[in-house]
């Protein structure tokens, strides 16, 4: 059986690096492509952040270059793009692509010993469909009257003919379409792939929790994406076809519509999708501060119950988005009830990673030093989220910087820093480089600390009343008086882009003329890290037969002094070396 | 599957899944998806119709006859393909062929009946963005909520989309059973059997559209 299936790989250059069907190869576009998107997303955040820092002044160099006309001066509408696209870039075209796509497509065949996803051409056509909507939201920037001005939720009646005359909101609602349908290709392919294509001996209780945290993204995202593409088909139809589906009666005659079933399927949407980008993340820090610590994951099956709870619960608690849209309050106090439940979900996956890194033979490699900041920010995000769910509280703070500090912290930040560390972790095996570590723990530091900064800033502002989305808030007096906190915010935030600029060095330059990747770089042993590095066209030359978990480390049943052991070598008899039962391997069915 | 690379070894048995082939998983997958759309769209439909100050009765307004014929049209098709999909399992290839075309000629029914409705409707003023209704035969054209008929439309008509991958899903199967590709015994009817496990989403989507829609 050794050789079946392996097919001579690609010779030519459009089919091996563009219209390529292999699983590795896509997992590098997708990435190329998010990364490109991040920096541009991010370059909008230092724009906002300049405008609230300095309002009415040029942005410096790049302004003159985007805004000739003012002088560097962003206007009140571009700045509303700016916020606009700076979320909608982020997280569909920067977030979602990377960890989603990037190292979904990694890890799934890799993590789970399979020489391909279950259907490689639908996997090509998912970039593809993505490819077609960054290109359409990207067009959208340049239509007259610019591109959607409605925020990232894109809420009617913001969002109608009426308050969005431009095409560019229709071309914004087209690109979130097709990255939803992209999203749903994926899914479908990554949930079939888990199921039926994993090796011999790969039980559901030895998959690294990396490949669950996939697992319960693609449910979400082939289940709650549809309706967000109900949500787009019924503004596109809105915008371009008259009807009036979101237009309320009382804006064009005859009309009879409801904005508020757009913020429904919008939310039945997006409260998921906040899972379905923190999900994955969740995954790769559970595993890599096993990893790190050389200890087995704590609780590997109620880590795994949790997210699956997580995932559950998320479904059901959409309504806390629209706590001031005037829902009936017994259905408020439900999903308030519901939304502080998952709390309970949450600090159990918190507990287990202190609990993995407790009393643990710690080795702060970058990709560690980024799952411990992965679970630091989760928790100032999360503890805040609690504020924002209990109703009293949300209808004060609302739409000010406290939600923005909160769900950057919580989807924003974490997701990041889950994406850096699986980065760090893995481009050794996927470019066959290793990253410069000295660059990279600069690179966590410079990052960590300013967006510390940045987010608990923004509760403060937030609590003290500074609104979201105000173009200059200095012509409020009481907004006056807290400039010195978004001036603080602002620097911050420019540090904070400024040491992306560490990570975009450190990865051009190892990526091309780093150190050539040891095959094992971390001295871990799931399946990937049997085979070279880069991992070669076939990925395994024989499908490996696994016997133990993803996290047997420092057990003492491992032969030859090591402290770690592959997913296909047993352990030594336990009964000659008795072991602590902790470090046993969970158990299978 | 695409035969590039993939060959994806032996798919090993699972207890949970047991047999269950990866176009199989895949496929339910799908259907759970398309599921959500619709619901999507007839949550959206639901909330503007409770909403609605004036909505109109639509048993006044469509023709509940016409179109429960074409739901029976298409209930029958459902029928058509479980035998075909039986006649695959023995591996009789002719009856498959059979089948399989009486399927097809079930969508194809169905969509010449929403054909001709679509027409017919939209002579008696049941627009896509706006619509009035002639309730007495001549006696003048009442406007009537606008959301009755794009509501009507985007539904029924994604419905129609579906029928209609349906009826080409189902001539590629057609078109290879006649080679005999699904009759050679083993899992080699597995095809036929996930374009029926669509087939029958579509029809039972259907018996949903046609409750909301046109009944209630």
């Amino acid at each position: 059986m050794s050789h079946d299936g392996i097919h001579p790989e690609p010779t030519s250059f459009w089919r091996k690096h563009v219209f390529s069907v292999d699983h590795k190869v896509i997992a590098k576009q997708f990435l190329w492509f998010g990364l490109v998107w991040l920096l541009i997303g991010g370059m909008m955040a230092m724009m906002i952040r300049w405008q609230l820092a300095n309002p009415g002044e040029p942005f410096p160099v790049l302004g003159a270059l985007l805004f000739p006309s003012t002088g560097g001066v962003i206007q009140p509408d571009t700045y509303n793009v700016l916020f606009t696209m700076h979320g909608t870039i982020m997280i569909f075209l920067g977030l979602t692509p990377v960890l989603i796509g990037c190292f979904g497509n990694y890890c799934i065949p890799m993590l789970i010993g399979a020489r391909d996803m279950i259907v490689p051409l639908l996997n090509m056509l998912s970039f593809w469909t993505l490819m077609l909507g960054g290109a359409v939201g990207f067009y959208s920037l340049l239509v007259p009257l610019g591109a959607s001005e409605a925020g990232w939720t894109g809420y009617p009646t913001l969002s109608t003919t009426v308050g969005a005359p431009g095409s560019g909101e229709t071309l914004w609602a087209l690109a979130v379409f097709l990255i939803g349908a992209s999203s749903i290709m994926g899914g479908i392919n990554y949930i079939t792939t888990i199921v039926r294509l994993r090796a011999p001996g790969m039980t559901w209780s030895r998959l690294p929790l990396t490949i669950w945290g996939m697992f319960f993204t693609a449910i979400l995202n082939v289940l709650f994406l549809p309706v967000i593409g109900s949500a787009m088909i019924l503004l596109v139809l809105d915008r371009a076809f008259g009807t009036q589906f979101y237009v309320p009666a009382t804006m064009i005659d005859g009309g009879g519509g409801d904005p508020i079933l757009y913020q429904h399927l919008f939310w039945i949407f997006g409260h998921p999708e906040v899972y379905i980008l923190i999900l994955p993340a969740w995954g790769f820090i559970s595993d890599f501060l096993s990893f790190f610590a050389r200890k087995p994951a704590f609780g590997y099956r109620v880590t795994v119950g949790a997210m699956l709870a997580v995932t559950v619960l998320s479904a059901v608690v959409y309504g806390h988005h629209m706590f001031t849209t005037g829902l009936s309050p017994m259905l408020g106090e439900s999903f308030m009830l519901l939304t502080m439940i998952i709390s309970v979900p949450g600090e159990i996956l918190f507990f287990n990673w202190l609990h993995t890194i407790w009393r643990g033979s710690l080795r702060l490699t970058t990709p560690m030093l980024f799952s411990l900041g992965t679970v630091f920010v989760f928790g100032l995000g999360g503890l805040t989220g609690l504020y924002l769910a209990t109703i009293s509280t949300d209808i004060f703070l609302h739409d000010t910087y406290f939600v923005v500090g909160h769900f950057h912290l919580t989807m924003a930040a974490s997701s990041l820093f889950g994406a850096f560390a699986a980065i760090y972790f893995w481009m050794p095996k996927m470019f066959g480089r290793m990253l410069d570590e000295r660059l990279g723990k600069l690179h966590f530091w410079a990052t960590f600390i300013p967006l510390t900064i940045v987010f608990c800033v923004m509760f403060w502002s937030g609590y003290a009343g500074m609104p979201r989305r105000y173009y200059d808030h200095t012509y409020l007096e009481y907004l006056r008086d807290l400039q010195h906190l978004n001036v603080l915010t602002s620097a911050a935030a420019f540090l904070l882009g400024a040491a992306q600029l560490i990570f975009a060095f450190n990865f051009i330059r190892s990526r091309w003329w780093g150190a050539k990747a040891p095959t094992n770089p971390w001295e871990v042993g799931t399946l990937d890290m049997a085979v070279p590095s880069p991992v070669p066209y076939y990925n395994f030359e024989t499908i490996p037969t696994v016997v133990t978990g993803p996290h047997e480390f420092s057990n003492p049943a491992i032969p030859d002094g090591k402290d770690w052991i592959f997913q296909t070598e047993p352990l030594a008899d336990r009964a000659a070396a008795p072991t602590d039962p902790s470090a046993q391997p969970a158990a299978s069915h | 599957m695409s035969d590039a690379h993939a060959a994806p070894a032996q798919v090993p048995y699972d207890p949970h899944f047991g047999e269950a082939t990866g176009g199989k998983v895949g496929m339910w997958t799908f259907i759970a998806q398309d599921g959500m759309s619709f619901g999507g769209l007839l949550l959206a439909y639901g909330i503007l119709r409770i909403t609605a100050i004036d909505w109109p009765s639509p048993v006044a307004i469509l023709g509940i006859n016409l179109t429960a014929f074409a739901t029976f049209l298409l209930i029958c098709s459902s029928v058509s393909m479980v035998l075909g999909v039986d006649a695959a399992k023995a591996g009789k290839q002719k009856a498959l062929v059979f089948w399989l075309m009486l399927t097809i000629l079930g969508g194809i029914g169905f969509l010449s009946i929403q054909y001709y409705e679509y027409g017919q409707l939209l002579h008696h003023g049941i627009g896509f963005a706006e619509s009035s209704f002639d309730y007495n035969d001549g006696a003048g054209m009442v406007p009537i909520n606008n959301l009755f008929g794009s509501t009507f439309y985007v539904v029924t008509g994604f419905h129609g989309l579906h029928v209609f991958s349906g009826v080409v899903y189902l001539t590629c199967i057609l078109i290879n059973s006649l080679k005999g590709k699904y009759t050679q015994g083993g899992i080699s009817y597995s095809p036929v059997e996930l374009v029926g496990l669509f087939w029958h989403f579509v029809d039972l989507v259907w018996i949903l559209v046609f409750t909301f829609i046109y009944l209630l």
